[in-house]
């Protein structure tokens, strides 16, 4: 009572409470609907973790060597936070670009990073490690594009398998088939790199969104055939000897002590030495000394292994299964094909590429220039990473909102 | 979604999970149940010791003079697995080496070649002598020249300078022995070579690095240890290219401390002269009895400080010059000197065996006295006792023990020694035989080492019932198989027959066996030391010492100095006047009318000096006899002991006794020679480091500055300029 006394004894001091209420930028956050609270944010926080403890062991592999050169110790670490950062630009904007937008874009990626692998063939392409998959740009800059291939395929297939006709659950031979097209097209270009990883991750990621689209079990069948027969028959011949060496490394650590067998040798004593509790950040004498090669990429495991120990070392592997847990969550929780096969392809891919890498650092897989999701240092994989993140995400809210 | 979806989602789950489950487990195994190994190879990896020689102390004698010291030098040395690596297994690399160290390519690959190897069987064959006993990772030297010869270093360096060349091969400076006196005091001394992989399990070589100079015999062995002092170290960390990155810790190396010997230069300078001269002039005498010239393939000559047990000079004739090991020893060199006739590399004094002949009679007239004959009775020395015959058959109604002595009579002991046989109970023996004789001999030091501070020393042998008893059951059917040998030999050989006599009765002690020990020949075998310090025994009060060729210690800066004291093995339990009684008797043996070593000592002025002695001839089978003289002086009051051996060298007053005489003329300065003893006295204290690092006689006086904080220049101070660094692996 006394209020209404109050408001009629009192004149109106600002005409701003007569407009509808703003709705201040906290509120619109924190509404139940709005896409920040809907986020998955278990999913956000562990590749948060990643890409953080990554940065920590990109710095402690670099740091002597910088000093060395008289260079500053923080450079990697410096230029991975702005990757991060450049990232979680892409990554938002993959999270909440329409579904209709994204099949406009998706022809456009997919036609880049083939336009892409195929510059890398050419003249413009530089070879890093044997493999000839980098672009070289002014001011140092590198584009890995089979990086971007992979996301490309992901929302290819996704598209082709996820818009089914009327009353149609599973994918037809025919729709395999395309798939395969669509697939054939950069995994040749990738071959003739020869990138042998991210050619083994395609035919994971074909088989993963294959099955999970519901594909007659004889395709997928095949496939798992022919990608054993392909290893096993074929690739003796198309691979060359330094690749083949990799894979007797794996039977044989003793192979070769100087050549591939040195360094899978040397990331297992890095590894082995760590311990249970690990020697410490930047006092991993392996680490520190520079035994292994590609320490800060594709190697980037055995600093956690040596200078964070079993502890540190089997948290990262924690924090990849939270990552492909939540994964697998929003696959089964997608309300539509598409999301569901998006999700299903990101999965495979950073599923098996975690495998391939970790599994080569501890001596069970044969070496590859794969990087560590997330952690190992690489603008490319990093842009590549955090926009499959973010599709993720994207399916996530699509999924919540329904 | 479909059901398969779902299904298919399941699976793809499960295939996620044990993607997940294999990396974890695999991590846990690497780094816990393997961590441990992975951790020792992480450290080899990445630490690296770098090591520092110590200057290794040097070798003086009682005055300060140097007997080894210390030259820079350049050494050549292979590494053999890298060489072998190259595709041709290094034929061209050795070829290029064999031009630039002038040695055939054949003599570079047996020094760098393993001893023993393995077949493909893995049966063991071993190789030619002077091969490489060592790892064939480890470098192993070639040749060394000295440093101060610019053209050889010139040449060589060539190796250091194209490395590409010459992979595995190393050309570095290294501090090497140098030994002033040429092949002086070569058997006392001994020489140095490098740890082999048979060694660095010894926990006396522990943390060196291997290839590591060590003594190899003489003192340089026995006293490696404070010899080397300590070698500094730094524990650098290292990144895979192997440049420095940090440092674990440093210690500086600390130069080995100087060894002073009771050996006097002089003296042993003299001694060394007398016995070569002695054997170079009996060479030339024929020996009427072989129908040739006398043999004389070697001997030795040792004079003891009988108040202290300490060796003043010990001599040992053929010798050789120990600069053949410095840096290298290629294997012809090593061969030659290990075969050559008298076997050079071989100590006389401490490692040849000799029957001592009537030297022994000390110790047998001690024992007939404890067995109850009395010391001043008189005995008969008839020519023959029992088909035993005195030297050139001499014969005498009757003699008390001093004209025993004096003359050297055979026969008295061959009538002590038999009545004690036969008390013992003959060949059998009783149950409790008293074995005066053998008994003695133990009393006064035989049949056990001296102990002195030299390695490989020889036991000698002593032989009484039991010995034989059980030298007869170790080889009657093993062993040397005698009654083997007496079925198998030809029938009637004398081989066979010695085996059928020894397999049937061969623990017996003969009457005959029982004679002969008493008069030092038969089945008694003694070293020239043994003697030496049984006769210093019986002229110092009865004090049996370890003899001892360090005298003490002096650190490299001169510091600090310790004096080892003498070591007192044991007292002889003869009665002093027995002692005394023999020792003045033996003052009659170098006198006519009747001394057997008159002959040698005719015109020695005795007047200066009086001496006594025994001289001794030992027979031996098929060769000229063996001949001693142990000697002591002054004869009231003896300060030395010298004791002569040449083998098949005629009678002890023939050879050995002139020997000792010149030794004699040479401590006292007698007969126009100079007195390296003068008055026979050796210096109370040790030698002197200076401050310059040069070495002072004893007594010199040295105001030392005060030390400074920093322990600067250790190893310099004695000379070892320019020392290339030598890399090892941790743990290797």
């Amino acid at each position: 009572m006394s209020g209404d006394l109050h408001d009629w004894a009192t004149p109106r001091v600002s005409p701003v409470r007569l407009r509808p209420r703003e709705i201040s930028f906290r509120e619109r956050a924190m509404d139940r609907t709005s896409p920040l609270r809907q986020l998955d944010w278990i999913l956000l926080i562990a590749v948060s973790a990643l890409v953080s403890v990554g940065g920590l062991l990109i710095w402690s592999a670099t740091r002597q060597h910088e000093i060395a050169l008289g260079l500053d110790p923080q450079a990697f670490l410096k230029k991975h936070i702005v990757n991060a950062a450049l990232g979680l630009c892409l990554g938002t904007a993959a999270a909440l670009i329409d579904y209709s937008a994204l099949r406009a874009y998706a022809p456009i990626v997919y036609g880049a990073s083939c336009l892409g692998l195929l510059a890398v063939l050419s003249p413009l392409g530089s070879t890093i490690n044997g493999a000839h998959s980098w672009i070289v740009l002014p001011a140092g800059f590198q584009i890995q594009p089979s990086e971007f291939a992979k996301l490309a395929i992901v929302v290819g297939m996704a598209m082709l398998l996820g818009e089914k006709r009327d009353g149609e659950d599973a994918p037809r031979d025919g729709d395999v088939l395309q798939v395969l097209g669509l697939c054939a097209v950069p995994m040749v270009l990738i071959m003739a790199q020869p990138d042998f990883g991210t050619t083994m991750v395609f035919i994971f990621v074909i088989l993963g969104v294959l099955s999970v689209a519901g594909a007659p079990a004889r395709w997928i069948a095949g496939l798992m055939l022919a990608g054993a027969l392909a290893g096993g028959l074929v690739a003796p011949h198309i691979l060359k000897d330094y690749q083949l060496d990799r894979f007797r490394v794996v039977a044989d650590p003793h192979v070769a002590p100087h050549g591939v067998g040195y360094n899978t040798q040397q990331a297992r004593i890095a590894i082995g030495s760590g311990g249970v509790w690990g020697k410490g950040l930047f006092h991993g004498s392996q680490t520190q000394g520079r035994f292994i090669p590609e320490q800060q990429t594709d190697f980037v495991f055995t600093v956690a292994g040596e200078e964070l120990g079993l502890v540190g070392s089997s948290g990262i592997i924690l924090m990849l299964g939270i990552v492909l847990w939540r994964g697998l969550r929003i696959a089964t929780r997608a309300t539509d094909p598409f999301g569901r096969l998006v999700a299903a392809g990101v999965v495979s891919w950073f599923a098996f590429q975690s495998f391939v890498n970790i599994g080569m650092t501890l001596g069970i897989m044969p070496v590859t220039g794969l990087p560590l999701p997330f952690v190992s240092y690489g603008g490319s994989s990093m842009f590549a990473n955090l926009m499959a993140i973010g599709l993720l995400q994207n399916v996530h809210l699509r999924s919540s909102e329904m | 979604m479909s059901d398969r979806s779902r299904l298919r989602i399941v699976v793809l789950r499960v295939v996620v999970a044990s993607i997940l489950l294999t990396l974890i487990g695999r991590l846990t195994y690497l780094q816990v149940a393997e961590g441990v190994s992975y951790s020792a190879a992480a450290k080899q990896n990445r630490i690296r010791t770098v090591i520092t020689p110590a200057a290794r102390g040097q070798i003086l004698d009682d005055k300060g003079r140097a007997l080894v010291t210390n030259r820079t030098a350049l050494v050549v040395s292979v590494t053999r697995s890298i060489v072998r690596a190259s595709k041709d297994r290094g034929t061209a690399e050795l070829a290029r080496l064999s031009k630039i160290v002038g040695l055939p390519v054949k003599d570079i690959t047996t020094t760098i070649s393993p001893c023993v190897y393995h077949d493909p069987s893995g049966k063991q064959i071993p190789l030619i002598p002077g091969c490489w006993n060592g790892s064939p990772y480890q470098p192993v030297p070639i040749a060394s020249y000295n440093s101060e010869d610019a053209a050889q270093v010139k040449r060589v360096l060539a190796i250091a300078e194209h490395q590409e060349l010459f992979p595995g091969v190393t050309a570095e400076y290294q501090a090497v022995r140098e030994y002033p006196g040429g092949t002086l005091a070569a058997h006392v001394l001994g020489y140095l070579g490098p740890l082999s992989s048979d060694d660095t399990g010894k926990p006396k070589y522990k943390d060196l690095p291997s290839g590591t100079e060590i003594g190899r015999t003489g003192v340089e062995q026995v006293y490696d240890d404070r010899l080397r002092g300590t070698l500094g170290q730094d524990r650098l960390l290292v990144d895979k290219d192997g440049s420095v990155v940090g440092t674990r810790g440093t210690t500086t190396p600390v130069a080995g401390d100087n060894l002073v010997l009771s050996i006097d230069a002089g003296v042993q300078k003299v001694a060394e002269k007398a016995l070569a001269d002695g054997i170079a002039n009996i060479r030339k005498q024929f020996d009427k009895n072989r129908g040739k010239n006398f043999v004389a393939p070697g001997g030795a000559a040792i004079v003891v400080e009988v108040s202290t047990g300490r060796i003043v000079a010990m001599a040992s004739n053929p010798t050789y010059d120990p600069t053949a090991f410095v840096g290298h020893i290629s294997p012809k060199v090593y061969a030659s000197l290990s075969n050559a006739f008298g076997h050079p590399l071989i100590s006389n004094a401490v490692q040849g065996l000799y029957a001592p002949g009537s030297t022994f009679k000390i110790v047998s007239t001690a024992a007939a006295v404890k067995a109850g004959y009395s010391l001043g009775g008189y005995y008969p020395c008839p020519g023959q006792f029992l088909g035993k015959r005195n030297f050139e058959g001499e014969s005498f109604a009757s003699l008390n023990f001093t004209d025993t002595l004096i003359r050297s009579c055979d026969t008295v002991y061959y009538k002590l020694a038999y009545e004690q046989w036969l008390k013992d109970g003959k060949r059998e023996g009783v149950a409790h035989p008293k074995e005066y004789f053998p008994k003695e001999a133990r009393i006064w030091g035989f049949g056990k080492k001296t102990g002195i501070d030299l390695p490989d020393e020889r036991v000698g042998l002593i032989t009484d019932r039991a010995y034989k008893k059980a030298f007869w059951l170790a080889n009657k059917d093993k062993g040397l198989n005698y009654c083997k040998g007496a079925k198998t030999r030809p029938k009637g050989t004398y081989q066979q027959q010695a085996d059928a006599e020894f397999c049937a009765d061969g623990y017996a002690l003969n009457g005959g066996d029982a004679m002969n020990f008493a008069i030092g020949q038969g089945d008694v075998l003694v070293t020239p030391l043994q003697l030496a310090m049984a006769y210093s025994a019986l002229v110092n009060g009865g004090t049996l010492f370890h003899p001892q060729l360090a005298k003490g210690f002096v650190s490299a800066d001169g510091r600090t100095s310790t004096t080892l004291p003498p070591k007192v093995a044991g007292h002889v339990d003869t009665p002093a006047n027995v002692r005394a009684y023999i020792a003045s008797a033996l003052g009659g043996v170098p006198h006519p009318p009747h001394g057997t070593a008159k002959g040698a000592y005719a015109g020695f002025p005795f007047g200066q000096l009086q001496i006594g002695g025994k001289t001794g001839t030992a027979d031996v089978n098929n060769k000229a006899p063996t001949s001693w003289f142990a000697s002591f002086a002054p004869l009231d009051k003896p300060k030395y002991v010298t004791v002569v051996m040449v083998p098949e060298a005629s009678t002890g007053g023939t050879t050995a006794g002139p020997i000792s005489r010149k030794i004699w003329d040479g401590i006292y300065g007698l007969e126009g020679q100079k007195a390296q003893l003068p008055g026979g006295v050796t210096p109370a204290s040790l030698p002197v480091v200076r401050n310059d690092g040069t070495i002072g006689p004893p007594g010199t006086k040295v105001v030392r500055p005060a030390l400074s904080p920093s322990p600067s220049s250790g190893p310099t101070a004695l000379g070892a300029p320019g020392l290339e660094w030598a890399y090892r692996r941790e743990g290797s």
